[in-house]
């Protein structure tokens, strides 16, 4: 496979600055600082490989970040529920973990029913559900906490925190996503009919190929990793509340656009997504750690590199055209 | 005197030149065709003349002067208005407002009024029941072409550039073209001619020149060469059989459609096709054929009753049809036949995917089955890891041929199947489609071309606003009976 521009693009920018963090602050490269930018990026990144499958084919969701709070607020009730009858163990824990990935598999599907079935922009049937997860959090939380129960965050704890030697769990389970994405969007049958739909997904009809069905899977299987990514999120704090996953979709959806995908769609990177999330925490990071420029505008840069990514990818398509 | 000229113009993309030191010259009421195989780059030498692509070697005159467009809005400026091989279009804004598009008039508000009457008059004038308030999604390929030459016409050109614009129009639409493009040669327009139908080139052009592998083999005016003369210029060789043999077919019944109806479009059509028959489908544009066909393949809503081999089946879905061993090829290449924006190998595989491996797709087979599919349907492609939209016209049409002839379909129905496809692969893909019918498959070829129905089909439908007007066998294939029957047209053949 001949590496192409808009992966390489990305790829070397993240090089340069994990070379600037090292320069700056020797700290960074402490296995510690590497651990947690890895641990914080897997969430969005999760999330993000998800989300390059949907937009790959032509759609959006900006639930996700909300649809990530809700099933953390019903996978702590259904926990703290099951406790009196199940006891402090790991039998509760699976409960909360499958209420977290079934809600996910069962919210992506009303987000891609809606869009395909009922034929409703996925940017206005997102938005709606968007509303809707976070008030229902929000509601369940009655506006404050959902906290899971003491003893049992204490059991639950390690999947967030534990992990093989400094590599933690939601590294792997990361890593293990996007290499299984990336399997996926470039060698199944599955991906190939995702990048036809949304290069053209009239074309696409004509190849009889279920347009529907396969839109409708991409939205289901950001669903199963925002449920994934709740998973190994609820031990980190042991409580989800009306703030929880603010702005994650942004992010995601950025990662996804620096990453090379088209918000068009038709054309998707998994890896590039990787890189793209890497980029995003990287600066964060580095702002922390370096006190160069004020990490107050964090913002602003993160949204340069966004531009520029795309601005970058639109030249290069522009320049073979003419 | 010549308006606008090529002067030792060489183009390459990339590493692969595709002109070599090419002069044209277009004069003042006269029309200069430019004929050449697919791929011998006729387009190119248009989009160069139209500002959309810079020569990388020579030079384009114009008026005699040196000149450099910048871009196609430049050239037109100039009065130089290029009609595209594809359509561009915006299909979701009605035609008014594609014909007026960049040029709306009014002031700060839009004068709707105006426009659509200017529309309504230029489309009256092409005899052109197209409506200005209808938005291009919702017409027929080709209604869209009409839209284009309307469009064309409504600019102010002095040199009129037309890519392949007869490729799409049925014999009707094609009459109103030819009384234009005299029009317009009469009021002293350059007019620059491309197509792939030698008997119009013979028809109308004052002027020919010859492209093969993009260089100019031969000039010539006209009378100076016949239709033969063309082929074989633009070939390098003779051509013989143009259509091959008809065979004879069995009575075996492949397809049997009882009451088919698509609601608004087709009306309680029944026909049977044979095994190892070829059946042409006639009529004019809107009579139903491609509506029919979609109906029968499950693209479109439909109702009626459908048996293959004996054996009614349902048909709700394009899968459904596959699994019944029907195909179908659009007559929609841009829109609905092939990933523009994709590589060769990823359009022909697109519908027959799970043939290619079962979890993981596998590259290598594919790649095979893109190396046979070249060699078989002859896709001349630079490169063949290019994406499909960068293929001249006529080998995206061979590459979609081999993209519905992948999943080995028993009952294809082609739509349009030579549409910009040059003499030499035509004669290719009658032998192909033929060679299809012996080996026992069923066809069904609709086209718009006339002397292709009659050259090709065992048997042609006519069809007349969504009903089948007649069939015709035989010695009764004349163009006069189609015609006639076509246009519902009482009285015997002349
Ligand atoms: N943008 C491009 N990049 C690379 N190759 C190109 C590009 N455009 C055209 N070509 C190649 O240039 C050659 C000439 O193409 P062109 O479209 O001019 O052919 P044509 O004579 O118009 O053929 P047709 O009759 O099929 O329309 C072809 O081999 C084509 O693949
Ligand atoms: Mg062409």
């Amino acid at each position: 496979m001949k590496p192409d521009l808009h992966t390489l693009g990305p790829l070397i920018a993240l090089i340069a600055l994990v070379i600037l963090g090292a320069l700056l602050n020797p700290a960074f490269l402490a296995p510690a600082n590497i651990t947690n930018v890895l641990a914080r990026s897997a969430f969005i990144g999760m999330i993000a490989v998800g989300m390059t499958f949907v937009i790959t084919a032509g759609g959006l969701d900006l639930s996700v970040g909300s649809m990530a709070a809700f099933l953390a607020g019903i996978a702590i009730i259904a926990m703290n529920a099951a406790l009196p009858g199940l006891g402090e163990n790991w039998g509760t824990i699976i409960i909360g973990m499958g209420v977290a990935i079934l809600g996910g598999i069962a919210a992506g599907y009303l987000n891609g029913a809606l869009i395909t079935k009922a034929r409703i922009e996925p940017f206005i049937v997102t938005l709606g559900t968007m509303g809707i997860f976070r008030s229902l959090v929000t509601w369940l939380a009655d506006g404050g906490t959902l906290s899971l129960d003491y003893g049992l965050r204490t059991l639950y704890r390690p999947v967030y925190y534990g992990g093989i030697g400094w590599i933690t769990w939601p590294i792997i389970v990361f890593a293990l996503t996007a290499m299984a994405g990336e399997w996926m969007m470039r060698h199944s049958r599955f991906g190939r009919h995702v990048e036809a739909i949304g290069s053209n997904d009239r074309v696409a009809r004509y190849s009889a190929i279920d347009v529907n069905r396969a839109r409708l899977l991409t939205y289901m299987l950001l669903g199963l990793l925002v449920g994934l990514a709740t998973v190994l999120y609820v031990p980190r704090l042991g409580s989800a509340s009306g703030g929880t996953g603010v702005l994650w979709e942004l992010e995601a959806i950025a990662a996804v656009i620096i990453g090379g995908t088209a918000l068009k769609g038709g054309r998707g990177r998994v890896w590039g997504t990787v890189v793209g999330v890497l980029i995003l925490s990287l600066i964060d990071n580095i702002l922390n750690l370096a006190d160069l420029v004020s990490p107050y505008l964090n913002g602003a840069i993160q949204g340069i590199i966004i531009v520029l990514a795309v601005v970058l990818q639109r030249e290069k398509r522009t320049a073979d055209e003419r | 005197m010549t308006v606008l000229a090529l002067q030792d113009v060489s183009r390459r993309f990339g590493p692969i030149e595709v002109l070599h030191h090419v002069d044209l010259a277009l004069e003042p009421g006269q029309v200069h065709a430019l004929i050449g195989e697919n791929g011998a780059g006729k387009s190119t030498i248009m989009k160069i003349l139209g500002g959309f692509l810079d020569p990388t070697e020579g030079q384009i005159l114009l008026d005699g002067q040196a000149v450099r467009f910048a871009s196609g809005p430049r050239a037109e400026a100039q009065g130089i208005v290029v009609i595209h091989q594809e359509f561009n279009l915006a299909a979701d804004l009605s035609v008014a407002a594609n014909i007026f598009l960049g040029r709306e008039t009014g002031g700060w508000r839009l004068d709707h009024q105006a426009m659509r009457r200017d529309t309504a008059a230029l489309l009256d004038r092409l005899h052109s029941p197209i409506s200005p308030d209808t938005p291009i999604r919702d017409l027929s390929v080709p209604n869209r072409q009409m839209v284009e030459i309307a469009k064309a016409l409504s600019r102010k050109a002095r040199v009129l550039i037309m890519d392949e614009p007869s490729a799409v129009l049925t014999h009707r639409e094609v009459g109103t073209l030819y009384e234009q493009i005299d029009r317009l040669r009469r009021e002293g327009v350059a007019i620059l001619y491309c197509s792939h139908r030698l008997d119009e080139v013979a028809h109308l052009a004052d002027r020919i020149t010859v492209l093969r592998d993009g260089r100019v083999v031969r000039q010539a005016m006209r009378g100076e060469l016949t239709e033969d003369g063309m082929a074989t210029a633009m070939v390098g060789r003779e051509l013989q059989d143009f259509y091959p043999p008809k065979g004879s077919h069995s009575d075996r019944p492949a397809l049997q459609v009882t009451g088919l109806t698509v609601p608004g479009k087709v009306h309680d059509v029944s026909f049977t096709l044979h095994e190892g028959e070829v059946l042409g489908l006639a009529g004019l544009v809107g009579s139903g054929r491609t509506e029919l066909a979609e109906g029968l393949v499950g693209l479109r809503a439909s109702t009626g009753e459908i048996r293959v081999n004996g054996q009614p089946v349902a048909i709700r879905s394009l899968r459904d049809a596959f699994a019944s061993g029907l195909a179908y090829l659009t007559e929609d290449r841009k829109e609905a036949g092939l990933l523009l924006d994709k590589g060769l190998r990823e359009n022909l595989t697109l519908a027959s995917l799970s043939r290619f491996g079962h979890l993981r797709l596998d590259t290598q087979a594919e790649d095979v089955a893109l190396d046979r599919a070249t060699r078989e349907f002859d896709i001349r492609a630079p490169s063949r890891t290019m994406i499909a939209g960068k293929l001249s016209g006529g080998n995206q049409q061979k590459l979609l041929l081999a993209k519905t002839m992948l999943p080995d379909p028993r009952i294809i129905i082609i739509d349009e199947p030579t549409r910009g496809i040059d003499v030499g692969t035509k004669a290719q893909i009658y032998a192909f489609i033929r060679d299809l019918a012996t080996q026992g498959r069923s066809l069904i070829v609709i086209s718009s071309e006339m002397t292709e129905v009659i050259g090709l089909a065992d048997r042609v439908l006519v069809m007349r606003e969504g009903r089948i007007a007649g069939e015709v066998t035989g010695n009764d294939m004349t163009e006069d009976r189609i015609v006639r029957l076509a246009m519902g047209v009482r009285g015997e053949a002349a």
